[in-house]
């Protein structure tokens, strides 16, 4: 297939007065993993927010595998999507949390399960051997009865990781997902993060680790101020930046 | 550097000759505090078998007594269904308050407004005299035709009344503490439900009100204990529960304090239960922050380097 599956045109979004996005224009094929760097405040969270309608954008669009997120248009008009039209868009898009945000009370295997049985009406025999398939993939098979108050960090996030694959999306989104985790975690998710991308799973990852851009990313995005300066392949961004504030930024986290 | 006193402090070449058993810090006024306490106890159940005043015979004689009996029903009954309409209703009005929506936000800071701020004692009256302001219920369409009339007092009865007084009071103060409970919930979680394509509604069942239960039940179990006394207000639509009942015995023999002390009894029976009650909740509710790990088998842990 040769249309993208994310195609984001001239997206813009304010906060009050502050404009955070300032026409974001990207489009990411199928199968390609995409990080994206950038200072704090350039609108990185918010983007990739947009992309799954946490947050509304005021202008563009944002396109996810042919579907215009958030609204429909008839006639040349757009509409709003209902509230459970949105909730069906967002079921073919997996998100990742750098708090990890996985529900206390709920062990590993419920939170997988919680979305399958109660938002997809699948069994409970169905989504718990799905389930064990995930916890096997991300390497905690064996702790499937635990809560997350009983994991590491790192436990946390891969299975934060499994649940968002449980409803099989098309797309993955990770918004600095090892930031909150000790440097001893960091390289468990980086690596489960490494198999799903060889795997062939499409993957926006916002991140600050210049290492795993390098060795997994297809293209290196660089946001700043709201709009994306510069983007290309790893090499191209990473060691032979062109943009004076992208050359500027790997300085200092170099 | 400040150091304590020197004899406090241990010199370098101090040696254990226990085998380095450790002794814990003693508290000697705990004991004394325990000792307080139990002379203090002696002392009153020493007043309550030797003072003739009390006619413990009475009260033993009372406990089980028909009416009283029918009046510790009739508590139980009111605080069970008003509770649970309080419930109900409560966390409605508390969801209604939060929502994005300002009509439903208005209507429900509106309800909490009226019914905290008159008397429950007037609640209660107006709905048991609703059928003198408004005799007949008409089921309809609005200004349009009526399919069904229904005389109020049918409707109405001072069961009725009674629940409607304590539950819709009670509704008002607990979608507040609702509210305080679901605004403890990290925004995170409902992101995270929202993110996996939960409806608001599901999110709040699923993910959010169980979180939120751990916050809110300490303040539902008093609500709750208070209920079971407040309910004795309903005397005023005529029904007489607990506290009636032994009042109506005592306004014919004169024997306040033995009868008192029968209502006081059932009281505290029923306050212990519901406390049991809400320690086996609280427990169950915490399990999953402070429960003990599941066991890892062997067989499972084989090939997995986590
Ligand atoms: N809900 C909100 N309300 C108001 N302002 C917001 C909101 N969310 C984000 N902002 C503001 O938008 C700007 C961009 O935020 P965003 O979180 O997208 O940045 P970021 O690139 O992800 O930064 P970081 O690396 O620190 O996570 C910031 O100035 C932030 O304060
Ligand atoms: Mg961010």
């Amino acid at each position: 297939m040769t249309e993208p599956l994310v195609r984001a045109v001239n997206v813009r979004k304010s906060f009050g007065d502050l404009e955070v996005l300032r026409g974001i224009d990207l489009e990411i094929n199928r199968g390609e993993v995409v990080c994206v760097l950038g200072p704090s405040g350039s609108g990185k969270s918010t983007f990739l927010r947009c992309i799954n309608h946490l947050d509304r954008i005021d202008k563009g669009e944002i396109w996810v595998d042919g579907h215009l997120i958030g609204y429909r248009r008839a006639h040349g008009h757009t509409y709003e999507l209902r509230p459970h039209e949105i909730a069906a868009q967002r079921r073919g898009i997996g998100m990742v949390f750098q708090k990890f945000n996985l529900f206390p009370h709920r062990t590993a295997l419920e939170n997988i399960t919680e979305a399958p049985i109660f938002v997809k009406r699948q069994s409970k025999a169905d989504a718990e051997a799905r389930a064990h398939e995930l916890l096997e993939r991300v390497n905690l098979g064996d702790r499937a009865d635990f809560y997350p108050a009983q994991l590491s960090g790192g436990q946390q996030q891969r299975v934060a990781i499994a649940r968002a694959l449980a409803l099989d999306p098309t797309l993955m989104l990770f918004d600095e997902p090892t930031s909150a985790l000790d440097p001893e975690l960091v390289g468990e998710v980086l690596d489960t993060m490494k198999d799903l991308a060889s795997d062939g799973m499409t993957m926006i990852v916002v991140t600050h680790e210049i290492g795993f851009a390098r060795e997994v990313a297809d293209r290196v995005v660089f946001m700043d101020g709201g709009v994306v300066v510069e983007h290309g392949p790893p090499r191209q961004v990473l060691d032979d930046p062109q943009h004076p504030r992208t050359r500027g930024f790997l300085a200092k986290v170099i | 550097m400040t150091v304590p006193s020197t004899s406090t402090l241990t010199r370098a070449n101090e040696q254990p000759v226990d085998g380095g058993r450790i002794r814990p810090v003693r508290h000697p006024g705990q004991w004394i505090g325990v000792a307080a306490i139990l002379v203090a106890a002696a002392l009153f159940v020493q007043f309550l078998v030797t003072n003739e005043k009390l006619r413990l015979d009475l009260v033993a004689g009372y406990l089980f007594e028909r009416s009283v009996m029918r009046g510790l029903v009739l508590t139980l009954e009111l605080t069970v269904v008003a509770m649970v309409l309080g419930i109900v209703l409560g966390t409605v009005l508390a969801i209604m308050r939060l929502s994005g929506n300002r009509v439903l936000s208005f209507v429900a800071s509106g309800y909490i407004w009226f019914f905290r701020g008159t008397p429950i004692l007037v609640q209660l009256l107006f709905w048991f005299f609703l059928g003198s302001i408004l005799p007949v219920i008409n089921l309809g369409i609005p200004f349009g035709p009526t399919f069904v009339e229904i005389p109020t007092n049918v409707l109405i009865s001072q069961f009725t009344a009674a629940i409607l007084g304590l539950g819709l009071n009670e509704a008002a103060y607990m979608a507040e503490i609702i509210r305080a409970g679901i605004k403890s919930v990290d925004p995170g979680q409902s992101e995270a439900a929202e993110a996996v394509g939960m409806s608001r509604m599901l999110a709040y069942r699923r993910i959010i009100l169980p979180q939120a239960s751990r916050v809110v039940l300490p303040p539902i179990a008093n609500n709750t204990i208070s209920m079971l006394k407040l309910s004795s207000l309903v005397i005023v639509v005529g029904l007489p529960e607990l506290l009636t009942a032994v009042q109506l015995i005592y306004s014919r023999n004169f024997q306040q304090i033995p009868l008192l002390i029968v209502a006081s009894i059932w009281y505290l029976l029923l306050t212990t239960i519901l406390t049991i009650i809400q320690v086996r909740i609280e427990r169950r509710l915490d399990r999953s922050v402070t429960g003990p790990r599941p066991v890892i088998r062997a067989a499972e842990r084989q090939g997995t380097p986590s």
